[in-house]
Formats: C-alpha cells, sequence, structure tokens
C-alpha cells in the first residue's frame, strides 16, 4: 500500500458571506475584492511545508494538481510547486506525483515531456507523471479553448509526449492540433523509458478504456464520498477484467479528506468547520462553469443528465459535518477510527494508492501539520502493509529510490 | 405547420452529410439557424407562403447525429460544407439569411460566393468585434438557462418565446434529453468561434456584393445594436432595420414586423 499527501492549496481566510456575494468560487472571482496579496505568499509557503512535512514524517509521496482563476485551489504550474518539493526530499524514497501539468492547456504540448523530464531528473527517478484531461472550465474559459475539441487533444497531446520521451532520434510531428518540425526534447526523464503514468478522472468510462488500454492507474478523484464511489469503481474493475487484466490494486488509486482527532467527539469541533468550507465556498460553482458545452461526449451528456450519477454542487449547501462524515465524503475521529475506516474503503474499493488531503477548506497552517503528525503517526504505520500478503506488484511507482541512481559510468 | 421535408446532402467530397430542412414554393432562402439550433418558427412558416426555405441542420445538431461535428475543424470547413449544400442543391443565386450564429455564417457565404447570391439577410450576427461593445461566447455558454433567457430576450412572456424555451417538467428524462440537446446544440457552434468570434470576418466581409439587410432588436442584451451600423459600413449595399421591443431573438420577438421588413427587401 502506497500512501500520499495531496494538496489542493486553497484560498482558506474567504469572507463567511462569501458565497452569498458572488455566484462562484470559480472563474469569475475578482482577486482583488476576496484575496490579499500577503497571504497568498503565505499560503504557497504553508503548502510546500505541509507537504514537506508529509514527506518526512512518513507519507510516501506528495502530490500537487493544477487549476486556474478560483478560490479553490491555485497551484497554477504545480511543476514549479514539484521542483522545490523534489529538492527538499532530495536523499529519501518519497514519491513526486504530479496529478499534474495539463498538457492540453499548453502549446505546444512537449513542455510537458519537458518538464517533467526536468522534474524526474532533479528527483532522480521520484516521478510519477499524472496526465489529466484537465477541468472542462480551466481549458474553455481560464484557457480560451473549443470544449469540444478537449479530449482530441488530450490524445493526441498524450501519444505525442510519450513518443518524445521514448523516440531515440529527432522526427517531426504533424497532428491534427499539434505541429512540430523536430521533436527531441532534452533532457530525457531520469526513469526510463518513462515515469509511471497515473491518470486523474472522474468515473468516465472512455477514461476508463483509456487506462487500461494504456496500462496506467486509474486515480478516482471524486467528492461525493467513498459510499458512492463503490458502483463507480466497480465499473472500473469490470472493465479492466473484461480487458483480460488483473486486479491488481495499484491499477486504482483514491482520493479522500482526512482528520485526526484525539478522540471521535472532538473531531466535527475540529474539522467540521473547515470541510463545510470547502462544500459550500470551495465547491460554489454554478453547474455550466463546470461543464462548458461541448466538454463532454455525447453519450457521456447523455449519460450524466438522465442518470444523474452525482448529486448537483448546490445540494452541498444543505448539507453539514455530520452528512458529510457519515456519507464517507471526508474521514474524521480517533486514530484508531480512521485506520478501521480507511481499511474497510481500501478493501471495498480494492485501492493500492490512497491520496490523503489532511489540509482541507479553512484549515490553518498549524492544524494542518498537526493533522499530518497524527496521521503518521497513528494511521499510517497500520496500513501500510495491508496488501503485502497478497504479493502485488506496484508496476505504477517510481523506480527510483535515494542512492541507488548510477550514471553509465559508475554502472560499467 | 408547413410540410417540412428534409433531404440529405453531401458535402466536402463526400465526408460530411447536411441534413436540409425544406418547406414553401418560390425562390429559394438559404437560412443558417442560430447557436440554439433549428426551429421552425412562425416568421420561416410565413415566409414559406412565397419563397422555399432551405434550412440545414448545422453539423451534430441534427437529431441523431451528433458525430457529425467531428468533420468541422474550422469556420472554414463550414463555409465551404454549406457552399457545397447549395451547389448539391441546385439553387442558383439564392437569398442568404441567417441569424446570430447562422448570420456569421451567412455572411461568410455571401462573401465567398461574391456574385452569386441573390441577396443577404443578417439578422443580429455575430462575427464582427469591438472593445468598446465587447460580447463574448465564452460569457454566453457560462449563463445559466433563466440568465439566458434574460439575456436573450427583451419580454420573456411573449407566447412565441415561451413555447420555444419551454423545458419539459422537472426532473423527467424528457427534460434531461431536452437539455441535452440544447447544451449539445451549443457546444456544436461554439465549436467553430470559441472563445470569442472574431474569426476573420472583417477581413472578408467587403467581399460582399450582393444587396444585404441587416435587421437588429434596439434591446439586444447580447450583442450590442451598434454592431448593425458596422456591418452596414463593412458591406457597400446595405441596409439597417431595427425593431423595437425586441431583444435578440427577432424571429419570436417582433415576428410580423420582422416579415415585412424582409418581404419589403426582397421585393425592392
Amino acid at each position: 500500500m502506497k500512501i500520499a499527501c495531496f494538496h489542493l492549496m486553497p484560498y482558506r481566510d474567504l469572507e463567511p458571506d462569501f458565497d452569498k456575494k458572488y455566484d462562484s468560487a470559480w472563474f469569475t472571482l475578482p482577486f482583488e475584492d476576496v484575496a490579499d496579496r500577503a497571504m497568498v505568499s503565505k499560503y504557497y509557503n504553508w503548502t510546500l511545508d505541509e507537504l514537506i512535512h508529509a514527506a518526512h514524517s512518513g507519507f510516501d509521496g506528495v502530490c500537487t494538481n493544477e487549476h486556474h482563476q478560483n478560490a479553490y485551489g491555485f497551484m497554477v504550474n504545480p511543476n514549479m510547486m514539484g521542483s522545490v518539493l523534489a529538492r527538499a526530499t532530495r536523499g529519501t524514497d518519497t514519491a513526486i506525483i504530479q496529478m499534474g501539468e495539463t498538457a492540453v492547456f499548453l502549446n505546444p504540448p512537449i513542455r510537458v515531456a519537458e518538464e517533467y523530464a526536468m522534474l524526474d531528473s532533479i528527483s532522480e527517478g521520484r516521478l510519477v507523471a499524472g496526465f489529466p484531461v484537465g477541468l472542462g472550465g480551466d481549458y474553455a474559459y481560464s484557457y480560451g479553448m473549443a470544449p469540444m475539441e478537449q479530449r482530441g487533444r488530450y490524445r493526441e497531446a498524450h501519444d505525442l509526449i510519450l513518443k518524445a520521451w521514448k523516440s531515440d532520434k529527432p522526427f517531426a510531428w504533424n497532428g491534427k492540433y499539434y505541429q512540430l518540425p523536430m521533436v527531441n526534447i532534452w533532457p530525457k526523464p531520469s526513469q526510463e523509458p518513462h515515469p509511471p503514468i497515473w491518470v486523474p478522472g472522474n468515473a468516465s468510462p472512455s477514461t476508463w478504456d483509456f487506462v487500461i488500454e494504456h496500462d496506467y492507474s486509474y486515480c478516482y478523484l471524486t467528492y461525493f464520498g467513498a459510499k458512492g464511489a463503490k458502483h463507480m469503481v466497480d465499473g472500473y474493475w469490470d472493465k479492466v477484467e473484461e480487458a483480460g487484466k488483473d486486479k491488481n490494486p495499484y491499477r486504482m488509486t483514491y482520493l479522500i479528506p482526512v482528520g485526526v482527532s484525539e478522540t471521535d467527539e472532538q473531531a466535527e469541533k475540529e474539522y467540521g468547520p473547515h470541510i463545510e468550507y470547502f462544500y459550500h465556498k470551495l465547491l460554489h460553482m454554478p453547474e455550466q462553469l463546470l461543464l462548458p458545452p461541448g466538454h463532454m461526449t455525447h453519450s457521456s451528456l447523455t449519460h450524466v443528465l438522465t442518470k444523474r450519477p452525482f448529486p448537483a454542487y448546490d445540494e452541498f449547501n444543505d448539507m453539514g459535518f455530520k452528512e458529510f462524515n457519515d456519507r464517507d465524503y471526508l474521514v474524521t475521529g480517533s486514530a484508531a477510527t480512521v485506520t478501521a475506516k480507511l481499511k474497510e474503503i481500501i478493501k471495498d474499493l480494492n485501492v493500492g494508492h490512497l491520496l490523503l488531503l489532511p489540509q482541507f477548506g479553512s484549515m490553518p497552517h498549524d492544524k494542518a501539520m498537526e493533522n499530518i503528525s497524527r496521521i503518521s503517526e497513528g494511521v499510517l504505520p497500520h496500513l501500510k502493509g495491508i496488501w503485502d500478503d497478497e504479493g502485488w506488484e506496484d508496476k505504477w511507482w517510481p523506480k527510483g529510490q535515494a542512492g541507488v541512481s548510477q550514471t553509465k559510468k559508475e554502472a560499467s | 405547420m408547413a410540410n417540412l421535408t428534409q433531404k440529405i446532402v453531401p458535402v466536402l467530397g463526400g465526408k460530411l452529410s447536411i441534413t436540409v430542412n425544406i418547406s414553401g414554393s418560390g425562390p429559394p432562402i438559404f437560412f443558417c439557424h442560430s447557436a440554439g439550433g433549428f426551429y421552425w418558427d412562425d416568421f420561416l412558416e410565413n415566409l414559406s407562403k412565397d419563397y422555399t426555405i432551405y434550412a440545414p441542420y448545422f453539423p451534430g445538431t441534427a437529431p441523431g447525429k451528433p458525430d457529425e461535428i467531428e468533420q468541422l475543424e474550422h469556420l472554414w470547413d463550414a463555409v465551404l460544407a454549406y457552399d457545397d449544400a447549395i451547389e448539391e442543391l441546385g439553387l442558383e443565386q439564392p437569398i442568404i439569411m441567417g441569424h446570430s450564429f447562422g448570420g456569421m455564417l451567412a455572411a461568410e457565404i455571401a462573401a465567398h460566393r461574391k456574385n452569386q447570391t441573390r441577396k443577404l439577410i443578417l439578422i443580429a450576427p455575430i462575427g464582427l468585434w469591438k472593445e468598446e461593445a465587447s460580447y463574448t461566447v465564452a460569457n454566453w455558454c457560462a449563463l445559466s438557462f433563466p440568465e439566458m433567457k434574460e439575456v436573450l430576450f427583451h419580454d420573456q412572456s411573449c407566447p412565441r418565446v415561451i413555447k420555444r424555451m419551454a423545458r419539459p417538467e422537472e426532473g423527467t428524462e424528457e427534460q434531461a434529453l431536452w437539455d441535452r440537446d440544447f447544451i449539445w446544440t451549443i457546444g456544436c457552434t461554439a465549436k467553430l468561434i470559441w472563445p470569442i468570434p472574431d474569426k476573420g470576418l472583417c477581413k472578408r466581409i467587403h467581399r460582399i456584393s450582393a444587396k444585404s439587410l441587416i435587421v437588429w432588436g434596439e434591446n439586444d442584451k447580447l450583442i450590442s445594436p451598434s454592431y448593425a451600423n458596422d456591418f452596414k459600413h463593412a458591406i457597400a449595399d446595405s441596409q439597417v432595420f431595427t425593431l423595437p421591443l425586441c431583444g435578440h431573438e427577432p424571429p419570436l420577438e417582433q415576428t410580423e414586423k420582422l416579415e415585412f421588413a424582409v418581404r419589403n427587401f426582397l421585393s425592392d
């Protein structure tokens, strides 16, 4: 079992009535109206401190992601964060999980191939290369590209990046969306032929097909709780089985916010306001901003609108800590309770990689650091060996380890 | 209700088939619908008494054919596809008419078909852009359904508006499919104009030689009526007709006055 610390880097101090004054925490929220530039400096540094603390206290990896123009999480270039993290964890086995730099936001997308190769070099082979399709709103509204082209660009960018990593010689790329006369990236990644690839998704069957076809690890990033995730995740495993592949739990990654208290009773007081801030304020967004017209394929759009597999975001407003906790939108309680619940989720969903979110919503820095320490001391040691007796190989974990990378000269 | 027939015409060397709705008799009008999709309204119905309306579904928006949009990558593909359709339909010197998104397409087709367009009618067309009266497709697509109605219409209580925008009952599968079609249609048209519908018409509009009518609702909240004069200045032989008490949807909001203006223009 591998367990990493994920961070969204949210704006932690929005005013209590913010969601009454503004339609959305995303895309249209004016920075100057609600944000303090000096606080933003603190957030970036706190975020790095929290992730580095996690790396040094027992988490197997640290994880960053990319979003734009919002208060929910504004690591606009996760590779800048990943670079700091790679250097700060030098000499350890900590995986640098980029979840990730989004290829379709960049033109040309080989910038991702180059930056990931840099990160893999700096970290001496500890990179996990995340390949997100990208949030529709980020792509369409923040970066001004037609929603209907996003998936086509994603596939092409993926193929181009993989070829850039694997090719021994310069090549020309004449694609539908990208044309490059001589692709010949410097550097190549430290890991050969390339770092392990994880693909985040929100239960879209077309993403499952892509992941299984390429033998990647699928990361189900949902905010709708482990109980609601079961039938979605089962759908993924059914497809894996149909493709004739094994049920290796490391094919699956799952994200969940976690808060550890001294007792179960204290959890609501310690974490209730922060999870409510997360759902009520940071996910405050009209549906049409989340899903610009054309972002989903026709069949996925039909499925989502007719089956409504997820609740609408505005339904979060009627829910509080108790509902979030009861439905496993987050896991809180004493270390023993959290351990027991996470074990249940891990086994139930057949998960090999767990991404824990120890800082969420308005949680201040001190509380986040304390929570990371409590998880590291009271939870992680009891989970790490959970799959050991089944003998699965984690083919999706980076190969680099402290002190083992050799130059060609040393090897000879 | 008119007796609408449909004809499927191959375009772009057979890579795409366009479904064209046809009704009426008389001189041909090739009509390009707005981003909201094809809708046979009273305006078209009334005109079809004296003209033959040829109204293609924009590729991807015809019922049961969502994948057709994949054949269009750029605006130019759509212009050539429609030019091919006009040829396939055997329309010589057709009147070309378009509304909003379709207005931009109609202007592009007329610029391309120089001397092969009898007359051009542009109803609140997109396609030009000026900073002082900026509008964006992205903002249009980011509106909720109630906001969209607010922006589109001067008077939402107009019976024709109510009929056009009537959604099936909340929570039903019919409503889900209605929403699906509405979102998909906007997505298809947005593909060619995202994020700002300034795709070079200003560099081609001078080629339009057909006598042109530019119609605008005086209360258009989506695109400033001031664009009417920009189109007029750019098209040599053109005139502007404005409609009071009218938003972005003259065919629904001022049906009779629009019909009157169009008939006058065409008989002139």
